[in-house]
């Protein structure tokens, strides 16, 4: 697991590797939040171009930065999610945010 | 009735780390059915969510046991436990509702949603203050046996 942070003038970019579940999600959202609140970036995006297995903890983890990033006045992104974690996206209702 | 042509038992502490080990288990156990990606992807996000459970809610007090379970028969079902020994469901219809959780804002409430969805058949026996067992059952379709029997 891990997460890489890249930086522009106004948005932030979260890369995260590796599996995503109950345990990992806790660092990974660490590192990101800890960007948030710094940076106050007007565009998240979360990379799941890496991500090689998620269970619900992933959905938890994107509804926590969407509800964060949308009270610090910014935009969520999520980029790249491999075909394999569709199913467990469109389960969540998430699509309906405008986030993908 | 089919018959039992493998079993398997391990447990471990309820941390969080075991999440990953109880996925890595389950997942080197159902190979012998020679499983798509697909099916074993299904099987280890079900467990995940099941172990993930027991660790955030059965034993949300402090650190217990979990008991992971597996059994596979002649006609290709692996029949899955998880069992807790922690604090129990007041009310397993409520629990499993989707999106209900207890877990605070980080958690989806999905994990018996994707339980269900991700298996062929889930059933959840709780008693308060004793603990909770998840059964899931999925069927793979056996292949290699299936060639063989082409041969």
């Amino acid at each position: 697991m891990g997460v890489e942070i890249l930086k522009s003038s106004s948005e932030v970019t979260a890369k995260i590797e590796g599996d995503i579940d109950h345990h990992t999600a806790a660092e990974i959202r660490r590192i990101i939040d800890e960007n948030i609140s710094l940076l106050r970036p007007s565009l998240l995006k979360l990379d799941f171009g890496g991500v090689q297995f998620m269970d619900s903890s992933g959905i938890g983890l994107i509804m926590g930065r969407f509800k964060l990033v949308k009270t610090a006045g910014g935009n969520l992104k999520v980029v790249n999610v491999p075909r394999r974690l569709e199913r467990m996206i469109k389960m969540s209702g998430l699509t309906k945010l405008g986030i993908f | 009735m089919a018959e039992v042509i493998n079993e398997m038992n391990v447990n471990f502490f309820s941390r969080s780390c075991n999440e990953s080990f109880a996925r890595t288990v389950i997942a080197a156990f159902v190979a012998q059915l020679d499983p798509t990606i697909d099916e074993l992807a299904d099987i280890k996000t079900a467990i995940s969510e099941a172990v993930t459970n027991c660790i955030v809610h059965g034993y949300k007090s402090g650190i217990g046991k979990i008991y992971l379970t597996a059994k596979i028969y002649e006609n290709g079902r692996i029949s899955i436990k998880v069992k807790d020994r922690g604090c129990g469901i007041e009310n397993v219809e409520q629990a499993m509702e989707p999106l209900f959780t207890t877990g605070g804002s980080e958690r989806s409430g999905l994990g018996f949603a994707v339980m269900q969805s991700f298996m062929d058949k889930i059933k959840v026996t709780s008693k308060v203050g004793k603990g909770t067992t998840v059964s899931l059952d999925k069927y793979i379709i056996r292949r290699t046996v299936k060639n063989e029997k082409n041969q």
